[in-house]
């Protein structure tokens, strides 16, 4: 056969990292490659063929498929194929009687059900759990993904993380890191995080069994990943197959794919119709960030103006202050003479290990000084503040906030807005009087900006600086949104596929990252909102591309430090001046020498939010517990403070009944019911029935539910409902979960709603929860019209011999019991406002729902505040005390309303501040906040926002409730 | 359903339009169903005032919108609110002769607040332009705008002829021989229905059904036979173009045939919900009446326009209310009434039903109710419909088009062929083997080849399921209602 004869079948898929390429013959393959592309896209895929055609002389069937291959193909005018879609064809020609195949790409995860009923699913575009995701952890912790996978394989333990997205579990895994947990453990979570997340996010109430192919780069290379898979679906070696052309299939689909439906071409002409797909230059529309070299020196000029007077240190003789940033990716560190110089400075990466990098700065603090020098005071600032202050006994320990602003006043006396943009968070102030007034923290969703940065540079493998650097003379900045850091990663792909340069869209990245912190942080309608005299600090700034963005989106200049990096570090030392103790504490030359620790993790035991600790013990003999959420986890004794969420869950905890004889009735304790539970558990008492109750939220009864969730973006309060309704059960005759467009009308609003979730969630259940519908009472019922209710109830419990009668008689001593509840609340309410008042202790009313006490969704933020030495009440206790204040939106959900009268009576009691709980995901709360924001500020309150999820990392939480009681003189 | 309070509603509505205005000022009104709000407007515009439909989009919409409200709003606020204001910031209006109308459909649902939410971002911009409230719950009255009992009959029908153009427009388009027909002859329709509504013919209700199906089965027809994807959602991104990135024109460029039911039966769906909230909370008021009148007779409108539509043979059907509240019953409780409630996976059961199998369905991202009856309901529509292939697309100002593209295209790539004696007996070499063996088959179209091979086959489930589904509903209605 001559060459011109032979023919072949090439599948090229083109993913959002590599470029796999295929060469069929017959259904041979014969040729294959696996290559990263770093966004070099059509250069790459050339290369490969090129490579093809040389070596394979012959006619070409080719297809694409991929991610990044859908733009490329259209352009080319060449064969595409969906990828999932490939997968499946290559699937079954290889392997027929496979059940169900996971794949795992760079930026993708896909489940093809291949029995009973064929299925497919890809990931959403807010997931995480990818090769993309691995990588980034990778990153974090500063390994290579092979040295993770092999860290994995030592792990003792794992740690819950989130794996809804990348974002999420870093801010799982950046406090475990800073509370120094073993490296190992973390990598087994990490792979872990990835298992569930394509369990539960992929899978959505389809069980993952039988024959399971693993297909896909990450899942072929990475052995760790492999058993984390194999171990929670429970396979057998038999059953869950790793096939050595795992991360060609989807080329290999191609390939099938090109030879049923593609034409037959020579090399040349496939060549020349990818040359064709020229960029279409379309892309980039912003302006450049810089005109000439001229502009970009006038700005670095103005900029150098800014700056610390230094001296050396090993000349300096007297008193001196050191201060540390110990932040979540790195650890600033300075130390200031009286007069305010700069002695020394250090700013780095924590390694992931923050405690031995600050001991080592102070070693060699101590190396290079003088014998006049004596450090008579040192503070500690950041993520890591109690790690450092413990393990190396510094004086006192500020919170970020307050540092920062301590050193953006040292350069700018009439400093009215500071913005901070570090490796992971955002953090805005404005100062007001000469006090932090209002707080803006990057939430748990747009997190990531500065470290987005860092990923996308070490993606193309180079430096942050350097790929900043990039976009400095770019000329069409691609634009790519504003949002969180997983869309812009697809909105990347999108200018990469319309062919813009790496140095386009480092200065696109660098407008967003401005972008975000403006609008999604602060979200200032205009910039001009900000202020007049803003100071810009943190790593991320120290970028000029940012710096340049910052200032063109503001139209104004502002001021960076040349040591904007060191800010908090510079506030912290400058804070340990202001507050000098008799004499420091801080360890010594001689002391640390000898230091050293280890790390362990343990459960508390001490209540049933079973905290995981990470449990320091050093040379010394000290031990430091962190991860604790009260004082009782971390050793000491809990402090009795007035807290009304642990009242309300005691006293609905209480009305649990004995069990006997009687028929049992299930009641998730989920969303209503943490209000409604007094009326129905009085109800069906009254009836002879005996009510369950669903045991308390917990991660593992979230897991538990898990599988059955349709939509993963739906709150987390929500969420946790399908492991509730699952425990039950078996345990009850039948469950109770009544349908409610309608709320309680407590008056005065344009209507009483309950939200659209709540509302109607035991509808999801139904369709949802196998096995459900037949065990479900799930009546619509308006509590307003207690003869309806009553009608109802009577309808549906006929089965049980309940007259209309016993059914009335029944809800009237519910009602009363409601009544009473409600009763009981407001005078618990009173008599906790009455000793926080005689104890003088500052009073915090949390803004939620009833259902928000669960310390499973609020991850014990009462107990927090407590421990920062507050009183804790609720909406539901106060909010009669107010009529609803005026707002400019439809006051039409009975709880939201409840919050609005709340915040309206709060703000006339100068000892009480409102801290607003917002679930991640709440679509009434983006209405509701800025409204009580604004009645806040109003009444010149100020407004707190706390944004809680799956996640229970308290972080950000902590700074605000900290800066939140600095600012009112109770820090 | 409780009357709102309107002493309650916020007191703070921003500077009124009054009488004197409509002579002086444009009425600016948001994208959303170009052919319902083209004949609208003209409507409106024969009774003196001057409304003019929006078409601006672009980036531009979405950074205004992104600046005005909260981000984490729905994005159909976003994009109105950005499309007023990227409209008036363009210098084509005079902000002193301009107002803007908004629909208020009222409700459990974060959308009642969207007018709220476009005049707080307006009192900031542009505080001189007055914002109307279009609704018929009687949320907000408006003196210089008032929708009279002779206005609302006339909005009725341009809602049923508006009903039947889109569904004939997107019946003919993927068929049509010459490229641009049928767009000439909605044109051309629209402007004969616009007369008909001045002269007042317009009530010559038959007679204008059938003259409209007269002029799209007089274009000429490929005769090709392509998949049927239907469109359901959230009614702002389900319609309207600048939301969800021209979906109907993406799936023509794909070889199919697009869907869009009606938005007839969102209107019925709000009139019925006040009846079923009746029968729910066991009350009966003089609007519950009401409601049932006029429901009965404007379904009976539907069911005429479909018999005209049979009877000439052309076309399909439109779906009829009554069958889609059937449809309902076997999925959900009507009692879901927030946001398109109950609607949206009766739409999905009845495009099953009638050869649309294949389904998107739109919804802004981290919609409220949409976690109930959108993906909610996945499961269950599948259930009843095994091969019900669906997706799910959360549009949002940061999602890019190649990503929700690619998800689409991935349920395409799932429409349904007949199986092939080897797949049936489990060999894929051989499938394998026995589809090269046909490329020259499957080379027309633009389709994904596998998917264009052949027409959908009936898509009803099999006896056994049908009776599984009936009982459930059945189920459903007996107990625990």
């Amino acid at each position: 056969m001559s060459n011109e004869q032979r023919h072949y079948e090439l599948g090229v898929d083109v993913g959002s990292t590599t470029v796999k390429c295929a060469l069929l013959e017959g259904d041979q393959v014969i040729w294959s490659r696996y290559e990263r592309h770093f966004s070099r896209v059509r250069e790459t895929v050339r290369q490969q063929l090129e490579t093809v055609f040389s070596s394979f002389p012959g006619k070409y069937r080719l297809a694409m498929t991929g991610s990044a291959g859908l733009g490329l193909s259209e352009q080319a005018g060449l064969p595409f194929v969906q990828e999932v879609f490939s997968a499946s064809l290559a699937v079954r020609a290889l392997y027929p009687d496979a059940d169900c195949a996971v794949e795992l790409g760079g930026e993708d995860a896909k489940i093809l059900f291949l029995t009973h009923g064929i299925e497919q699913r890809m990931n959403g575009s807010c997931a995480g759990g990818t090769g993309a995701f691995l990588d980034q952890m990778a990153t974090l912790l500063k390994v290579s993904t092979e040295e993770l996978d092999r860290l994995a394989e030592g792990a003792e333990k794992k740690y819950p993380i989130a794996s809804r997205c990348g974002v999420f579990a870093k801010s799982d895994i950046q406090p475990l890191l800073n509370q120094g947990a073993r490296k190992e453990d973390i990598a087994a979570s990490i792979f872990q995080a990835v298992v569930d997340q394509t369990v539960s996010g992929l899978a959505q109430g389809r069980k993952i069994e039988g024959k399971v192919l693993f297909l896909g780069g990450p899942l072929s290379f990475l052995k760790s990943l492999r058993k984390a898979f194999t171990d929670t679906l429970k396979l057998s070696p038999e059953q869950a197959v790793f096939p050595t052309l795992g991360p060609l299939f989807m080329a290999y689909g191609a390939a099938l794919y090109a030879g049923a439906n593609a034409p037959l071409l020579s090399g040349e002409d496939l060549l020349e119709k990818l040359d064709r797909a020229a960029p279409s230059g379309f892309a980039g529309r912003g302006e450049p960030l810089f005109e000439s070299e001229e502009d970009y020196q006038a700005f670095c000029d103005r900029h150098r103006q800014a700056d610390l007077r230094r001296r050396p240190l090993k000349d300096y003789a007297g008193e001196a202050f050191l201060g540390v940033d110990a932040g979540s990716t790195t650890t600033k560190l300075v130390l200031v003479s009286e007069a305010g110089e700069l002695l020394y400075d250090y700013y780095g990466d924590n390694l992931g290990r923050p405690l031995d990098v600050v001991a080592d700065q102070l070693k060699q603090i101590y190396a290079q000084a003088g014998p006049g020098l004596r450090i008579a005071s040192s503070a500690v600032t950041g993520y890591g503040e109690d790690l450092i202050k413990n393990g190396l006994r510094l004086d006192s320990g500020v919170v970020e906030t307050v540092a920062h602003f301590l050193a953006a006043r040292s350069f700018c006396p009439e400093v009215d807005f500071i913005i901070d943009i570090g490796g992971q968070d955002i953090k805005c102030f404005k100062i007001k009087n000469g006090a932090v007034d209002s707080i803006m923290l990057n939430e748990a969703c747009s997190s990531g900006c500065g470290s987005f940065l860092q990923t996308f540079a070490s993606a193309l493998g180079l430096s942050i600086a350097e790929f900043s650097a990039l976009g400095l003379f770019a000329r069409h900045p691609v634009e790519l949104g504003s949002r969180c850091t997983v869309f812009m990663n697809s909105s990347v792909k999108q200018a990469q596929k319309e062919g813009a340069g790496v140095d386009d869209i480092s200065a696109g990245l660098s407008v967003s990252v401005v972008k975000n912190a403006i609008y999604k942080v602060i979200r200032a309608r205009s910039p001009k909102e900000l202020g007049k005299n803003v100071v810009v600090q943190g790593g991320t700034f120290l970028n000029d591309a940012v710096l340049r963005a910052f200032e063109r989106e503001m139209g104004r200049e502002v001021l960076r430090p040349a040591c904007a990096g060191l800010m908090g570090a510079l506030g912290a030392a400058l804070y340990a001046k202001e507050h000098r103790p008799a004499r420091s504490s801080l360890m010594g030359a001689t002391e640390l020498e000898s230091f050293g620790y280890r790390s362990r993790a343990v459960n508390c035991q001490g209540c049933t939010a079973r905290c995981l600790l990470t449990v320091l013990s050093f040379t010394d003999g000290r031990k430091l517990i962190s991860g604790n959420r009260c004082e009782r986890g971390g050793g000491g004794e809990a402090k009795a403070l007035p807290d009304l969420y642990e009242w309300k869950n005691r006293r609905l905890r209480e009305l649990r009944q004995p069990p006997g004889e009687k028929i049992r009735v299930g009641i998730p304790m989920v969303l209503n019911f943490y209000e409604q539970l007094p009326l129905w558990n009085a109800f069906f008492e009254d009836l002879g029935m005996t009510t369950v109750l669903s045991p308390p939220s917990s991660r593992e009864l979230y897991a538990r539910g898990q599988h059955t969730i349709p939509s993963d973006t739906v709150c987390y309060p929500a969420k946790l409902v399908h492991g509730h309704v699952l425990s039950l059960m078996p345990e009850v005759d039948f469950l109770f979960y009544p349908c409610e467009s309608y709320n309680l009308d407590e008056g005065k609003t344009a209507n009483h709603y309950n939200c659209p979730v709540v509302a109607y969630y035991p509808e999801l259940l139904k369709a949802n929860v196998e096995g459900l519908a037949d065990k479900l009472v799930a009546p619509y019922l308006d509590l307003n019209r207690p003869a309806h209710v009553a009608r109802r109830m009577a309808e549906c419990l006929k089965k049980y011999g309940v007259t209309k009668k016993e059914a009335e008689r029944a809800l009237e001593k519910g009602f009363q019991a409601l009544e009473d509840y409600h009763a009981a609340l407001r005078a618990e309410g009173q008599r906790m406002i009455a000793e926080a008042r005689a104890r003088d202790l500052p009073i915090i009313v949390l803004l939620g729902r009833p259902y928000h006490p669960d310390p499973e969704i609020n991850h014990s933020i009462d107990k927090l505040i407590n421990s920062l030495g507050a009183a804790v009440l609720s909406e539901d206790a106060v909010f009669t005390l107010a009529d609803p204040p005026d707002l400019k939106v439809l006051n039409q959900w009975t709880y939201h309303a409840r919050m609005y009268r709340a915040a309206a009576f709060a703000a006339t009691q100068p000892d009480m501040e409102v801290v607003q709980l917002v679930s991640f995901g709440c679509g009434i709360d983006a209405i509701t906040s800025d409204e009580i924001r604004s009645v806040m500020e109003g009444a010149g309150r100020l407004y707190t926002q706390l944004k809680i999820d799956e996640v229970s990392n308290l972080g950000a939480a902590r700074i605000r409730l900290r800066s939140l009681l600095a600012a009112v003189g109770r820090g | 359903m409780k009357d709102p309070k309107k002493d309650n509603a916020p007191a703070d509505r921003g500077p009124v339009f009054t009488k004197e205005m409509r002579a002086t000022h444009t009425i600016l009104v948001p994208d959303m169903l170009p052919v319902h709000f083209k004949l609208l407007i003209g409507v409106l515009n024969n009774y003196g005032y001057h409304l003019e439909l929006l078409q601006n989009g672009g980036q531009a919409v979405k950074d205004r919108g992104l600046e005005s409200v909260h981000n984490d709003t729905c994005y159909p606020a976003l994009l109105v609110v950005g499309q007023f204001l990227d409209a008036l910031d363009s210098g084509r209006y005079d902000p002193d002769k301009v107002a803007l109308v908004i629909t208020q459909t009222g409700g459990g649902c974060r959308a009642s607040n969207y007018i709220h939410l476009l005049r707080k971002a307006m009192k900031k911009a542009y505080p001189q332009v007055p914002i109307i409230s279009l609704n018929f719950t009687g949320l907000e009255k408006c003196e210089g705008f008032q929708i009279t009992p002779p206005i609302l009959l006339k909005l009725l029908y341009c809602v049923l002829y508006g009903d039947l153009l889109l569904s004939l427009y997107n019946q003919t388009r993927p068929y049509e021989t010459e490229k641009g027909g049928a767009e000439r002859v909605l044109d051309a329709c629209v402007e004969r229905l616009l007369k008909a509504f001045r002269s007042g013919s317009f009530l010559r209700y038959g007679h204008w059904c059938r003259e409209l199906l007269k002029a799209f089965a007089a274009l000429p027809r490929t005769g090709e036979k392509k998949p049927k994807v239907g469109i359901v959602g959230e009614i702002y991104v389900k319609y309207s173009p600048l939301a969800n990135n021209h979906l109907e024109d993406f799936l023509l460029a794909e070889g199919c045939e697009p869907v869009l039911p009606g938005l007839l039966d969102f209107c019925l769906y709000c009139i019925v919900n006040g009846i079923v909230d009746g029968e729910l909370y066991d009350f009966k008021n003089a609007r519950t009446r009401l409601s049932r009148l006029g429901y009965r007779i404007i379904l009976r409108m539907q069911k005429k326009m479909n018999r005209l539509i049979r009877r000439q043979g052309v076309f399909e059907p439109l779906h009829e209310f009554d069958e889609l509240r059937k449809e309902a019953d076997k999925l959900l409780n009507q009692g879901v009434k927030m946001g398109e409630g109950w609607l949206i996976p009766a739409e999905m059961g009845l495009l099953c039903r009638t050869g649309a199998e294949n389904v998107v369905i739109t919804q802004p991202f981290g919609c409220l109710p949409n976690h109930i009856v959108a993906k909610g309901m996945m499961r269950r529509v599948k259930e009843c419909y095994p091969n019900a292939n669906l997706v799910a697309v959360d549009y949002d100002p940061g999602a890019t088009r190649v990503n929700l593209e690619n998800r689409i295209k991935l349920m395409l790539s799932n429409i349904r062929r007949p199986k092939s004696p080897a797949e049936e007996g489990g060999a894929a070499g051989e499938r394998a083997a026995g589809e090269k063996s046909k490329p020259e088959e499957a080379a027309g179209g633009t389709l994904p080849k596998a998917a264009a091979q052949t027409a959908p086959p009936p898509a009803e489930a099999s006896a056994p399921e049908r009776e599984e589904c009936a009982e459930a509903a059945a189920g459903r209605e007996r107990g625990q209602i």
